[in-house]
């Protein structure tokens, strides 16, 4: 890392987040103007996009190389009034909360009281969600069965393809105007609403263009004052590349990276879409520039790596869009999960892994940065040195990259319909969601706490936390003769509760459609140029949501401690044990430590309980998978918390696996904390036990002490342990590699920390800046440690 | 074919090549004074208290017949030994975990479906089972009827042992193996007896023997400071090493104190020692010493 680099990393890492009023101020200007308000619905979303690339602030920082920043400095994040309008408390709120704090001046208060705040009353997203859902979705969503994912940023969730190495805003302009031209007014009574679509997408795209001239301009301009003839040339550098990209496609490394970097500062700023935005297969995109510029003699590795590590300062210097409320517990992390993708398989199937690869490892372990997140891909047909070189990144201990396997990622692409090589130019991105990279929307609409629903079910349809009555009345469990009617009845209730949520998703789902498109991010996913069709709309290739299951360890442990205690050994009557729950085991801890200690649980290679883990899994597949969604899509599942397992386990009383009222639930599909007992072969044997494959993606956390993986044989043999893995079609596998005597010592001296990273759940974040209850919960999963 | 056994352990990444499953063996008629397994070395189960989960409930207590448990004034439970048949009511009666019998009657097709589990691993990573105790050797037809079914699944196998058998059993077991883990532990016979309890004459004659077959052997030395870290004992060893041609490599497994809690649990703490791990730079010296030798020296397993 170069002195330049160490300076811009260092800035980045120094600042505080804070909140800009900027976006707001000029969206709601823009709102109030009558050539918006005349304006189609597309249309408005096109003016306000352009309303903001022809007005935000702009800036190029000393020594910066790539430019163009979301808000008007570094960190400083906008808000999104039109999605969720913040309340002065919200405000308030993000200024002072303990983890995850942003910054809140003066002005901004004042500009929210008087402006954002009057105008968007009653007239956000958030509030029209809100109030078109129903009571039982209500009741469902205030009791912690599920989340919403929409009710305060919108659905982003997609991973840009090649399409940006090609072309040129200008050629896309082309293509707009070729599907105008195609329109048919005579039999396609969808014509109008395409043509006010496409018009926006072109409105658009010459906004952007004109975003990336502003740059160009300053750039000269300081050029023209700059004293360090070698800093000139950098700005006349930057003036060339702002100039070119993104209206033609770009010629090399640098304008490919720039142009890039353009268009997720304008998705972001669009909207505050989930998983900010990603190039996803960095090293398969750039290579060609890489080649191309190794050869003509125009760049060399020094200054590819450096341009690579200027993006990454970019990436670290856009903390998520500021969340409050449910959503703040769901995701409680300044990471936006921009995850690039390295690896993996080219198109036509073969081994993707080149020499940028493994220049992209070097900075990710160099610049060790929590933005942007990295994984590899790992196929059969990659070589174990790909693998190998991204351990010996993981064995540094911050929770990068993750691991993923792209046989497993290929096959639930295919089964889901997507071309093969459709599937081979995909991914993982965000926590661990597969998708086809530039085809595709999947979107991810809420977590879904299966234990909860289970608790519902032995109280028949009661939440015990509130004595509300939220679910069915699937009867006394004390009067089910068999675990099949229990089995029966928790059935029941989970058809209920996904059908309530899938229900709101579809009004959701059209009120993003109808209400605020995408016209900008449009442009990059394919075929919605082609289609006329908005990303929100359906207008992507393929269009996926997802429910996100969660606690999958838990429930298994659950269910294993109910069938083996109350119904097969009869150890416990189901009175019993339901009075032991509702005192939270107190006067029956005898009870408990049985419940604990004597009982089969998942994560042991231990069938009577992995069968109930995979009987949970089919259940959860067969409600959910391939039902319709409303502007074409089509439901999926997958398995991953981010960190609602908290939040989820707060909401749910003590639980018959011998877990106490408000303990997290357990994450993805690990076992639950602490009682994986038998070392990573069995938890590997027992989540692979599940069909990976027809999910969109699981999640596996494992934590290894430095000890085990100190020598090459060590790592070699972690190797061979996630090679077995995906030989069993295991989606993904991420590591901590850290003691918990470090991680203690941490939450005592968390002064002496402030640089320890630890993968919480599909991503990496600053121990010292997770939630209490979230640090003891990593404390607690299996440390690994051979002898 | 039935034998006694202390633990399957999985993922044991430090005995032999690759991801392994290890069969723990109890007995042995070594009693080393370091020993870091002494849940090993007596043949027969053996009551174990483990105080750090014990909730002072007193269920074991109430499970008992034969008046073998009691509480001392803190409520912790002591065992007294010369009554516990060993019947298991109290491992029931916990509820955590706290008590238990060390020791288990297995079968050769328990352990076989124990491998079988982990059959993935072992042939991504080019592992296999190894057998290891306590001494393998000291039931030598359940250790032999076990090589054998594990042979016939295609698993890799090694044999860890002190060499303490006669030499029929030794090289008939031996020659099962697809790679021999010799424990050698003091050159000197007179020093060999006291710290361990049984000469090394037969050891020595046994892995010169077993070296004239040309199996793969990793020599496995306990460096124990005090005991076997002399120059005098090193100088032997390398010596005697010198004249062997299948040894592969030498494991220098440096001494820590794993073994201290465990005899504490047994209620055998009289019958062991407790030593001073190594300093880190006499474990490079010594690590070199046998390098600088022409060994392919491994430091830990």
């Amino acid at each position: 890392m170069n002195d330049r680099i160490k300076k811009l990393r260092e800035q980045s890492l120094n600042t505080r987040p804070s909140i800009s009023s900027e976006r707001a101020r000029i969206v709601t200007e823009a709102y109030r103007s009558p050539e918006v308000q005349r304006a189609s619905i597309p249309v408005q979303r096109a003016l306000v996009f352009k309303a903001l690339m022809e007005k935000k602030a702009i800036f190029i920082d000393e020594g910066e190389l790539i430019v163009g920043e979301r808000g008007p400095a570094h960190k400083a994040t906008p808000t999104y009034p039109e999605v969720c309008c913040h309340s002065l408390e919200d405000l308030e709120t993000l200024n002072s909360r303990p983890k995850t704090s942003y910054a809140v001046d003066e002005e901004t208060l004042r500009l929210y009281h008087d402006e954002i705040i009057p105008f968007w009353r009653g007239r956000s997203m958030r509030e029209k969600i809100f109030a078109e859902m129903t009571p039982e979705w209500k009741a469902a969503y205030e009791a912690g069965i599920f989340t919403e994912f929409m009710e305060q940023r919108a659905p982003g969730h997609t991973v840009l393809g090649d399409k940006i190495y090609s072309k040129g805003l200008l050629d896309i302009l082309k293509d707009i105007e070729d599907s105008l031209a195609r329109l048919d007014f005579f039999n396609d009574p969808e014509a109008l609403n395409k043509q006010e679509e496409l018009k926006a997408m072109a409105i658009s795209a010459e906004a952007l263009i004109t975003y990336a001239r502003r740059h160009a301009e300053l750039a000269r301009k300081m050029a023209a004052e700059e004293k360090n003839s070698q800093r000139r040339k950098e700005l006349e550098k930057i003036a060339e590349v702002c100039e070119w990209v993104p209206a033609r496609a770009p010629r090399d490394f640098w304008e490919a990276l720039q142009y890039y970097w353009f268009v997720h500062v304008g998705v972001t700023t669009e909207f505050n879409t989930w998983d900010s935005f990603n190039p996803g297969r960095l090293d398969q995109h750039l290579y060609p520039f890489y080649k191309k510029g190794l050869e003509e003699g125009t760049l060399d590795r020094e200054k590819a790596a450096e341009l690579l590590q200027a993006l990454w300062v970019k990436f670290n210097n856009q903390p998520a869009p500021p969340k409050v409320g449910v959503t703040a517990e769901e995701s409680g992390t300044y990471t936006d999960f921009a995850l690039i993708n390295v690896g993996g398989l080219r198109p036509d199937g073969r081994d993707g892994a080149n020499e940028l690869s493994f220049l992209i490892l070097d900075v990710i372990e160099e610049m060790r940065l929590l933005q942007p997140s990295s994984m590899v891909q790992v196929s059969a047909r990659n070589p174990d040195s790909l693998l190998l070189r991204a351990l010996k990144i993981v064995r540094t201990g911050f929770g990068q990259p993750s691991i993923f396997n792209t046989d497993a990622i290929v096959q639930e692409l295919v089964r889901q319909g997507k071309t093969v090589e459709d599937a081979r130019k995909g991914g993982s991105s965000g926590c661990v969601e597969a998708g086809a990279f530039g085809a595709e929307a999947y979107i991810l609409t809420g977590y879904f706490n299966i234990p909860k629903v289970f608790e519902i079910t032995l109280n028949n349809g009661i939440d015990p936390r509130t004595g509300k009555k939220i679910g069915l009345e699937t009867g006394d469990p004390g009067n089910f003769q068999t675990f099949e009617e229990l089995w029966q009845a928790f059935e029941k209730q989970m058809r209920y509760f996904i059908d309530i949520k899938i229900r709101g998703n579809n009004v959701i789902e059209k009120l993003y459609a109808d209400y605020l498109p995408a016209p900008f991010l449009s442009l990059f996913i394919d075929d919605c140029v082609l289609k006329g069709r908005d990303y929100h709309n359906g207008g992507a290739r393929y269009n996926t949501r997802y429910i996100q299951g969660v606690g999958l360890g838990s429930i298994t442990d659950i269910l294993a401690s109910v069938r083996y205690n109350v119904y097969d050994r009869k150890t416990v009557t189901m009175d019993e044990l339901l009075r032991a729950l509702s005192q939270n085991f107190q006067g029956y801890e005898r009870l408990r430590d049985r419940f604990l200690n004597r009982t089969p649980k998942y994560g042991n290679d231990d069938d009577y309980a992995d069968e109930l883990t995979r009987q949970v899994f089919e259940m959860y597949f067969r409600l959910i998978d391939g039902r319709p969604t409303v502007c074409g899509g089509t439901y999926r599942v997958n398995l991953l918390p981010t960190t609602v397992h908290v939040y989820f386990g707060r909401v749910t009383g003590a639980t018959p696996d011998g877990r106490l009222a408000g303990e997290p639930l357990s994450e993805g599909i690990s076992p639950v904390q602490g009682m994986d007992r038998k070392g990573p072969t069995a938890v590997i044997k027992s989540a692979g036990k599940i069909d990976h494959v027809r999910t969109g993606g699981t999640l596996l956390n494992q934590k290894f002490t430095p000890q085990l993986l100190a020598d090459e044989e060590g790592l070699v043999k972690l190797k061979d342990l996630i090679r077995a893995y995906f030989k069993l079609m295991g989606h993904h596998i991420q590591f901590n590699v850290v003691t918990a005597d470090t991680l203690r010592d941490a939450q005592k001296h968390p002064e002496k920390y402030r640089d320890l990273i630890v993968r919480v759940a599909g991503y990496s974040d600053y121990f010292v800046d997770c939630a209490r209850e979230l640090q003891d919960e990593i404390i607690r999963r299996t440390e690994h440690q051979g002898f | 074919m039935k034998g006694t056994i202390f633990d399957l352990k999985r993922y044991a990444v430090h005995d032999g090549p690759g991801i392994r499953l290890n069969v723990f063996f109890k007995g042995c008629p070594l009693h080393c004074l370091w020993c870091h397994n002494p849940e090993g070395v007596a043949f027969e189960p053996e009551l174990m208290l483990l105080p750090n989960r014990c909730a002072r409930c007193g269920d074991c207590l109430r499970a008992c017949s034969y008046g073998a448990l009691s509480q001392n004034g803190d409520g912790l439970v002591r065992a007294d030994r010369s009554r516990c048949t060993l019947c298991g009511d109290c491992v029931e009666a916990c509820q955590r975990e706290a008590i238990d019998i060390v020791g288990r009657e297995v079968s050769v097709e328990e352990v076989v479906a124990e491998a079988e589990k982990e059959r993935v691993f072992f042939e991504q990573s080019g592992g296999g089972v190894t057998l290891t105790g306590g001494e393998p050797l000291a039931q030598p037809a359940f250790a032999e009827a076990l090589m054998d079914a594990l042979r016939e699944k295609g698993f890799h196998l090694a044999l860890d042992t002190s060499g303490h058998a006669s030499p029929e059993i030794f090289l008939r077991l031996a020659g099962k193996a697809d790679l021999v883990l010799f424990d050698l532990k003091l050159m000197n016979e007179e020093k060999h007896k006291k710290y361990t309890g049984v000469s090394n004459r037969q050891i020595l004659e046994n892995l010169r023997a077993l070296d004239l077959t040309g199996k793969p052997v990793w020599v496995r030395f306990p460096l124990i400071p005090g005991i076997n870290d002399d120059g005098a004992n090193l100088q032997a060893m390398a010596d005697f090493l010198a004249g062997l041609k299948s040894v592969q490599q030498v494991n220098v497994l440096p001494y820590h104190r794993g073994g201290v809690e465990k005899f504490r649990r047994l209620g055998r703490e009289g019958e062991f020692a407790v030593y001073e791990p190594p300093a880190e730079d006499r474990v490079q010296a010594i690590i070199d010493f046998f390098r600088t030798r022409g060994f392919r020296v491994k430091r830990g397993g």
